[in-house]
């Protein structure tokens, strides 16, 4: 079946010729009439709108947006905040990238509009550092829009005022981790909080209720209140509703960013039709399917069980190329939707110096308060360092496998898991890889294989 | 601290931004440092006295963030990205020819004070791999060639310079 055509809501307008990234052409272009309309509507309606829509967060963990404001603390007294996490740096994922940088005002009008239902009178955009001109076009998007009446004291006439303020990070990963974002907009070091008792919601930024929300999900917040939460609902499938922009990157002709209803596109459609499929003379051997923590898939495997379609439990068979690009699919067959990050390696791919990437980007990334974390990740990073430039071991994947299982479920942020699911899927994957490895690291290498570690 | 005029006007402005002063931590490092070009040992006390914090909050702090740097650099500083993504379609190989165009090995500043080149993690924008931050400026689809005509366009700047 050919791949069906993009659904491009939040990237209507990326790489469109002439659209600019100031306000004047966003106003051309229908921009800020939500907001408009928004501020003369009760909070509470818009809230329910968002609920109604089944939207699912966008930066990893797909918690439904509408629950997420439910659980905000109303009745403190303490003000609420808002931060926009634009901190994206989930390997392989580089869609917020295109909207800061081409579309700042569609993020600013999603991030009022989600202020104004949740009484938030100051939001805080948190930028990875890595982005200075995408914080720079953010600050002059934010002037455009104060100037304008539509950020600031008495938007648009109203009683209603909120003021957004740009915040850059400094290069650290963790600081994508909710609450090691805040700690990190404290001032501090960027360490995940522990929960209990630190829900952002009841206990976040200075120890008030906070809502944190990736920059696509609050786009997508926009479409929501102009179009309705059930119109948004009937877009994609029940349950992963809306559209999903995926990040396709590696061994495939034609890599780059793809808007789509959500779960009506498959793995192999995305990787065949839509990117072209593999290099001339390649193979597709594996697929991480949603950012680099998200579990690997082998292409040859099978996944058999039973589902839900409509009321009905149907069973299914699918191989790596039938899985549909929704939350649940990915969640049934062990990995996960994630980012959206499409990671793809072909036949030239060793999966032990793969690995050995992977492991290096962790233990630099691991912010080091948890031991298990902080030691396992250097462990595991040291094991393939050592296993590609060193000596390899036949018994090096047992002992890979039992240094991943000690650390997930023994730390206090997700990190934990994100660090040693690599390990624990490349060698449940591809294990009799990793045991030869002492054998065929020496044996001819391809000519055509990148050095990765 | 010797800073400028608009670097200190700045500072003044962005610790409005925040009920608490702590949190523009990030913000006056990131200023004194695109100022300075690194932070030295006196901009720690500065910063804490800025903020009405002891130093050591301000150590911490700055130690923890890859991007914050203790030693000054060469005039452009060159990152590559190492992360899977970019590594899958070459980008050891372009960091390499960085290195090998500046005669220069990872964080050093290159022998004629023109460069550092650093490994750093993902850029997140792995559709265009491999990648390079050249201070501010993001440079797409980075093979072995265009490393060496990015190396020769910053060489024939320097010449221009002397």
């Amino acid at each position: 079946m050919p791949a069906p055509a993009q659904t491009r809501i939040i990237f209507q307008h990326i790489d469109e010729p002439g659209y600019t990234p100031d306000i004047a052409c966003y106003v051309r272009n229908g921009g800020y009439e939500v907001l408009k309309q928004a501020v003369k509507r009760k909070p509470e309606e818009l809230i329910e709108e968002v609920k109604k829509s089944g939207l699912r967060g966008r930066g990893g963990a797909g918690f439904p947006c509408g629950v997420k404001w439910g659980l905000v603390d109303r009745k403190s007294g303490k003000p609420i905040y808002l931060i926009v996490n634009a901190d994206e740096s989930e390997p392989g994922t580089f869609k917020d990238r295109y909207i800061i940088h081409q579309d700042p005002h569609q993020l600013i009008e999603g991030t009022m509009i989600s202020c104004f239902a949740n009484n938030v009178k100051q939001a805080y955009i948190y930028i990875r550092g890595e982005f200075p001109h995408g914080a720079r076009i953010l600050e002059r998007a934010i002037a455009e829009a104060r100037g304008a009446g539509l950020v600031g004291p008495n938007i648009l006439g109203t009683n209603y005022s909120c003021e957004i303020y740009v915040h850059r990070g400094a290069g650290a990963y963790i600081c994508g981790e909710e609450t090691g974002l805040i700690e990190s907009l404290e001032g501090k070091r960027a360490y995940p909080r522990i929960k209990p008792p630190y829900f952002p919601a009841v206990l976040g930024l200075y120890q008030c209720p906070t809502i944190v929300n990736n920059v696509e999900t609050l786009c997508h917040v926009k479409y929501i209140v102009q179009h309705g939460g059930e119109a948004f609902g009937r877009i994609g499938t029940p349950g992963n509703t809306g559209t999903r922009v995926f990040c396709v990157s590696g061994h495939v002709q034609r890599p780059g960013y793809y808007e789509f209803a959500t779960g009506t596109i498959t793995l192999g459609q995305l990787l065949n039709d839509v990117c072209g499929g593999p290099l001339p003379g390649r193979k597709l051997k594996a697929v991480i399917p949603g950012g680099s923590s998200a579990k690997i898939l082998k292409f040859g495997e099978r996944f058999k069980g039973k589902r839900k379609v409509g009321a009905e439990m149907v069973d299914y068979d699918w191989g790596v190329e039938d899985v549909p690009m929704d939350f649940d699919s990915l969640g049934m067959i062990g990995t996960m939707g994630g980012s959206g990050g499409v990671i793809v390696m072909d036949d030239s791919v060793n999966m032990v110096e793969a690995l050995a990437n992977i492991n290096a980007f962790y233990s630099h990334e691991s912010c080091g308060q948890c031991t298990p974390c902080r030691e396992g990740s250097l462990w595991m990073k040291k094991i393939t360092t050592r296993m590609v430039h060193g000596t390899a071991r036949t018994e090096d994947a047992a002992l890979l496998k039992s240094v991943a299982d000690q650390i997930p479920g023994r730390t206090i942020c997700a990190f934990g898991e994100a660090c040693s699911w690599p390990t624990q899927s490349f060698l449940a994957k591809f294990g009799d890889e990793f045991k030869q490895y002492p054998e065929t690291r020496n044996a001819a290498k391809r000519n055509d294989a990148a050095a990765l570690i | 601290m010797n800073l400028k005029p608009a670097t200190l006007a700045q500072i003044d402005d962005v610790i409005t931004h925040y009920p608490v002063k702590r949190s523009a931590t990030l913000p006056l490092l990131h200023l004194i440092q695109e100022d300075v070009g690194h932070i030295s040992d006196e901009a720690i006390p500065w910063v804490a006295d800025k903020l009405g914090l002891q130093p050591i909050n301000v150590y911490e702090v700055v130690t923890f963030y890859p991007m914050f740097r203790r030693q000054p650099i060469g005039r452009r500083h060159i990152k590559v990205c190492r992360t899977l993504s970019c590594a899958l379609v070459g980008g050891y190989k372009t960091c390499e020819a960085f290195q090998q165009e500046f005669d220069t090995g990872l964080g050093e500043i290159s022998p004629d004070g023109e460069v550092t080149v650093e490994f750093v993690e993902c850029l997140a924008s792995c559709g265009t791999a491999p990648v390079v931050l050249i201070d501010d400026d993001l440079h797409e689809k980075v093979d072995v060639a265009k490393a060496q005509q990015l190396s020769a366009q910053i060489k024939s700047e320097a010449a221009k310079r002397r």
